[in-house]
């Protein structure tokens, strides 16, 4: 048996080591919030964070994971950066099928957690690696730079 | 209860003159009949198949249309509310079950969800819906009070008796309601009354899609579930030669491997263990008659039949003495093979019981799904069950049941357990429906600046035949969709002929890519449009819109589009910006690309600029989305999109070989929104129309290099190839 920490819970599961942290959140914990595309970390998808990085869980075998702090697209409501970028794809409208925003929700809030100011170079950086078949991406970048602002305005306020 | 007055060939009369249709198809019955209606009336106030109302005051609209990130989730249950006059904060929306009466789309008499007409099929039908409930709900609470409903007014999901200033809100009226008898005619609103059409409304799925909430057709999870992949004959028409089964079951969590003549399942506990166990599994292939089957093959049968005169599709005036006045331009333009790629990879989930079967999965063709899995399975359609769910992605590639009925044929291997069957990216890849290569033979004279004769002929495979045979041979073997945008295009061009000449590509299955026929279509007409404005020593713009006296709206969006993207001032070297103008889909847009092409042949997007008149644009902030997203689709497919053929396979893996545009190569992309009260027209498909055309104008423009041949040649660009 394996456990894992996940948004702040214990979870006990019974997997192949060598099994993908994305399809024992998917299949085995029922927590299908994080999305398969790919599987060869070639389109964001499945981005979840382990202790706040951004990592592919299509590729990350689950025996990677240790006593690391998994957060998934379910928890990140929870993180400040994560709240202010859920609000911004809602103001902004980014969101269109929806199935690659899990990973554009969770990339986007672990760039806000390092980078609070994230300019174009930034958002490019941290976001090339999400890909968008609707093609939402200016609005993804207008949506990041809206939830910076609104971590500004919180402080000036 | 009686029918309501608007019927669906009612609707085909009054929207959509010179549009082929598939109007012979169409069921002749009203399209609401509330003895038909499903199970979620109980206890509310029904009055036809799209609307719900319960004590509460809560609305559930009924979609006929499927929600694949176009915003049709909220764009319905606008048009319906605002007859309505309904509480919008109030409604919730549910997916239609398979019902082909109740819901077959108006325009395609099937219930399908394509060809970017949601808005326009359901326009009058919806509406009239919206009106017929509200005016019931009025009479309802008029009857009480004892009063004229014509001194009664509705606004916000209450009724108001003006005088006495009474109110009574839809839920306190919905027993009484139930009771009342529908008017037959009912008006509707004057566009200048619209409270909710033509608001930035909020969209009613995307809250879910920012916390994991969401349930795609891949999330579907049952007690007692399976996961299994697949792997398909690589070739069309191969067979299963061998497989390792031994080395399969070895593999932790595998259950079961199937056997079928031209496919391999792998049941397990999870998906990762059918995936190793599938790889395990090593399957190898009889590949049969098209194991030669290549590119080059597939292009050279094309080219010859494009040298054929093809069944003429439409003409007017006398093409051929008209090309004999003035200098003669000729062209031809090839499109290539290109796959969906939906971001949710092809999946479906099945529990078969010898007395049922359920579906969970999202489709664009609910009652195809049931209807071909009845067929299949033996059982009568009745007993067939299917889930529908959001479309994490749909394109067209969801308007085809192969994904249900393969997990279909997993379950029936096994004893009756839910089995949830999800395709690999590269099984996705490699085994979609891919939008046809086409090749393009345009002809015109050029005299005095003006275009006076014109040929247009297009040569592919024909989709709908396989789709839809009916609307083939129904139409003189014409398909529609092949020369939608040629037929009609806006130019003046007063001897005009279009010719279609159906080649099937050997070893290939051809289906609907999002933009369908007007992708085709429209680049090469706006390609060619470039090329005879430089022979012409004419601006592009210019050139068109001296051609285009008799599409007013198209000169308007032209104009605004040229006047927004700064057209004609000053550009660094190598920059350029290209033009196109299309008619698609009942919407009038004009797009200008700026790009860059560098020494090596690489193109940069530096900026897109869009001015789309729609008609009543019933969500703004939706079609700005669908413009912005639809360019970047069209411009992905322009920079990268083919689907090279060898062996009889796809030469294709996954999305390090198959590129899609992302976040760093996407420009500023600015969409103008023409005012206007037109009936609305289609939106989610144009900007993928629009982007390639533009695009290669640009380049042209930048390079003098006019590009025949999509996608885009880096090789070409760089002068280390002829165009």
């Amino acid at each position: 048996m394996t456990t894992l920490h996940i948004n702040g819970e214990e979870k006990t599961f019974d997997a192949p080591p060598d099994t993908p942290l994305l399809w024992v959140l998917r299949d085995v914990l029922g927590m299908t919030g994080t999305k398969f595309g790919c599987g060869i970390a070639q389109c964001g998808a499945c981005t979840v964070h382990v202790d706040g990085k951004p990592v592919r869980s299509c590729l990350l075998p689950v025996s990677a994971v240790g006593d690391r702090a998994v957060t998934t697209i379910e928890g990140i409501g929870a993180t400040d950066a994560g709240a202010r970028v859920q609000k911004a794809w809602l103001a902004l409208e980014v969101i269109q099928c929806g199935y690659c925003q899990s990973g554009q929700i969770m990339s986007a809030a672990a760039l806000l957690a390092s980078t609070p100011h994230p300019d174009d170079s930034d958002i490019n950086a941290a976001m090339a690696g999400n890909i968008c078949r609707c093609g939402t991406y200016v609005r993804i970048r207008e949506a990041i730079k809206r939830a910076a602002g609104e971590r500004e305005e919180a402080k000036n306020g | 209860m009686a029918k309501l007055d608007t019927t669906r060939r009612g609707v085909l009369a009054t929207g959509l003159t010179g549009t082929f249709l598939f109007a012979f198809h169409l069921p002749v019955r009203a399209f609401t009949e509330p003895e038909e209606a499903p199970d979620s009336t109980q206890g509310k106030f029904a009055p036809n198949a799209f609307i719900r109302i319960d004590r509460t005051g809560k609305i559930t609209l009924v979609m006929p249309q499927v929600e694949m990130g176009q915003g049709v989730y909220t764009s319905i249950p606008m048009i319906i509310a605002e007859e309505l006059d309904a509480d919008f904060a109030q409604v919730a929306f549910e997916h239609a079950p398979a019902n082909e009466k109740l819901y077959a789309n108006p325009m395609l008499g099937v219930q399908a969800t394509g060809n970017s007409n949601s808005v326009r099929a359901w326009w009058k039908p919806l509406r009239t819906a919206g009106a017929t409930a509200k005016a019931m709900l009025v009479e309802a609470a008029a009857q009480q009070w004892k009063v004229d409903p014509a001194s009664c007014t509705a606004a916000n999901s209450v009724v108001t008796h003006t005088a006495s200033g009474r109110k009574l809100a839809y839920g306190q009226l919905v027993d009484a309601a139930a009771k009342v008898a529908p008017p037959k005619n009912v008006t509707l609103k004057d566009p200048k009354d619209f409270v909710l059409i033509g608001r930035r409304v909020k969209r009613l799925d995307t809250p879910n899609k920012t916390d994991g909430k969401v349930v795609y057709g891949i999330d579907a999870m049952l007690p007692g579930m399976k996961f299994a992949t697949i792997e398909a004959s690589p070739v069309l028409g191969g067979k299963v030669a061998q497989v390792d089964q031994a080395a399969a079951m070895k593999v932790p969590g595998v259950e079961k491997v199937i056997v079928l003549d031209d496919m391999v399942a792998v049941v397990g506990q999870h998906f990762w263990a059918a995936k190793k166990g599938l790889e395990a599994a090593n399957v190898t292939w009889n590949d049969g008659a098209n194991a030669k089957v290549n590119s080059a093959q597939i292009w050279n049968e094309l080219r010859a039949a494009s040298r054929k005169d093809g069944l003429v599709a439409k003409q007017r005036g006398d093409a051929a003495k008209a090309l004999g006045d003035g200098e003669k331009v000729e062209a031809a333009y090839e499109m290539p093979f290109l796959a969906h790629a939906t971001m949710e990879p092809m999946n479906c989930t099945v529990q078969l019981k010898p007395d049922s079967c359920e579906i969970w999965l999202g489709t664009q063709i609910m009652a195809r799904v049931q209807s071909t899995a009845a067929q299949l399975t033996g059982l009568p359609p009745e007993k067939v069950i299917v889930h529908n769910h959001l479309l994490g992605g749909g394109f067209g590639r969801r308007l085809e049941p192969d994904m249900a009925l393969k997990a279909i044929r997993v379950a029936q291997h096994l004893n009756g357990e839910p089995v949830k069957v999800v395709w690999t990216r590269e099984e996705d890849l490699r085994h979609d429906v891919y939008r046809p290569v086409y090749r393009d033979v345009i002809q015109a004279s050029l005299k005095d600046g003006r275009i006076k004769g014109w040929k247009y002929k297009v040569s592919g495979s024909s989709v709908v035949a396989r789709w839809l045979p009916p609307a083939f041979t129904g139409n003189h073997d014409i398909d529609f969709d092949t020369v939608d945008s040629a037929v009609d295009t806006p130019y003046d061009l007063p001897d005009f002929r279009v010719e279609v000449v159906r080649c099937e590509p050997p070893g290939v299955t051809t289906g609907f890519w999002r933009g369908v026929g007007p992708n085709n279509n429209v680049f090469a007409i706006e390609c060619f449009m470039d090329e005879l404005a430089k022979k012409a020593g004419k601006d592009p713009v210019q050139f068109r819109l001296d051609h285009l006296h008799g599409s007013p709206r198209h000169q308007a969006v032209l104009k605004l589009v040229a006047e927004k993207s700064g057209w004609g001032s000053p550009l660094p070297e190598r920059v350029g910006r290209g033009v196109s103008v299309q008619p698609s889909f009942a919407s009038y847009i004009a797009t200008v690309v700026e790009a860059e092409v560098d020494h090596d042949g690489e193109v940069r997007l530096r900026r897109v600029t869009c001015a789309v008149d729609t008609g009543i644009a019933v969500n703004p902030d939706t079609i700005e989305a669908q413009l912005q997203g639809g360019l970047i689709f069209g411009l992905t497919a322009a920079l990268y999109g083919d689907v090279p053929i060898k062996h009889g396979r796809v030469q294709l893996s996954n999305f390090n070989d198959y590129r899609m545009l992302r976040i760093d190569q996407t420009p500023p992309i600015a969409v103008h929104v023409v005012k206007s009260a037109e009936p609305p027209g289609g939106i989610g498909e144009t900007g993928v129309t629009a982007g390639p055309p533009a695009l290669r104008n640009a380049i042209f423009a930048a390079t003098g290099i006019p590009l025949r041949r999509m996608p885009v040649d880096r090789e070409v660009l760089a002068g280390r190839k002829q165009a």
